[in-house]
């Protein structure tokens, strides 16, 4: 638990600083509206037409990936923790996991999930 | 001190969840689900168990959260149709809306139960808490369910490609 007041004081300065910055600049800075500023921006380009489309299912198919990737990865912090201990027969019990994931990454990867050329997403 | 943080983390959690329910965009819904996220994260951390605490940042705020918005904006709803005379009709509303109030006084009914079960038992003494117990625990006494994970984690890839696969027309 006491650990865990370094993290404590940087939730706190980070929430503080962009509190503290969005406050001042709202009370410091001189504001003069004008249409042109208050457009939303895109690059200077005008925008065009609305902002929710309908996203292609592909972008859930990487979110998918990424969230068994990520599970992944979450056990191998009690290894990396526990390898000295683990020895050699940790070390072996997590390659043959990771091969089992990397066939599985292989798999998506040839099925395409991560091509994004040619045809044009949505719809 | 710990009382203190566990009243502020419990309110932050308990008021961005009623939030979530509140909310008529679901975009700004599901960013409040990731704010009672990082509250939880708190109590866990509170509970003695930093380990569950990264792993619901990791996983839960970083990972599931990415689903429920790519969810959103694949289904592409601007905002949820309010319901007519919501208060009076709450159990005799529409199907759906029906079914969700059953089931919330179910979990009601199940927490109070749990709880009251609970009381006076001191919860997870003994059990592995910090990271180092997790992965001797995880790696020498559960290997095996630990490989079958791996299992698990190749069949939901390739469910989802499957499932999100172009129909060969």
């Amino acid at each position: 638990m006491e650990g865990f007041l370094p993290i404590l004081i940087m939730i706190g300065l980070g929430v503080g600083f962009a509190a503290g910055s969005v406050l001042l600049s709202q009370f410091l800075g001189p504001r003069k509206p004008s249409a042109e500023k208050s457009a939303p921006y895109e690059c200077g380009m005008p925008a065009v037409g609305d902002a929710r489309e309908r996203q292609s299912i592909k972008f859930y198919l990487v979110a998918m990936v990424f969230l068994l990737f990520d599970i992944e990865v979450a056990f191998l912090y009690p290894w990396a923790v526990a390898f000295r201990d683990l020895g050699m027969v940790g070390f072996w019990q997590l390659v043959t996991f990771f091969l089992l994931l990397v066939t599985g990454f292989i798999y998506v990867w040839r099925k395409g999930a991560f091509d994004w050329g040619e045809e044009r997403h949505g719809r | 001190m710990d009382a203190l943080l566990f009243w502020i983390l419990a309110a932050v959690a308990v008021v961005a969840s009623l939030l979530v329910v509140g909310q008529r965009n679901p975009m700004y819904s599901v960013l409040l689900l990731i704010v009672s996220f990082c509250a939880l994260s708190g109590l866990y951390v509170l509970l003695g168990a930093p380990f569950v605490a990264a792993i619901q940042i990791i996983i839960y705020a970083g990972a599931i959260m990415v689903l429920f918005l790519f969810v959103v904006m694949l289904l592409n709803v601007p905002t949820e149709d309010p319901p007519t005379g919501y208060h009076a009709r709450l159990f005799g509303g529409a199907g759906p809306r029906r079914f969700g109030a059953v089931l919330a006084l179910v979990f009601v009914v199940e927490l109070a139960w749990a709880l009251r079960e609970m009381a006076g038992t001191t919860i997870g003494r003994g059990a592995p808490s910090s990271v180092y117990d997790i992965g001797v625990r995880l790696f020498r006494d559960y290997g095996f369910a630990f490989e079958a994970t791996s299992l698990l984690i190749l069949v939901a890839m390739v469910g989802a490609i499957v499932l999100a696969r172009k129909e060969p027309s």
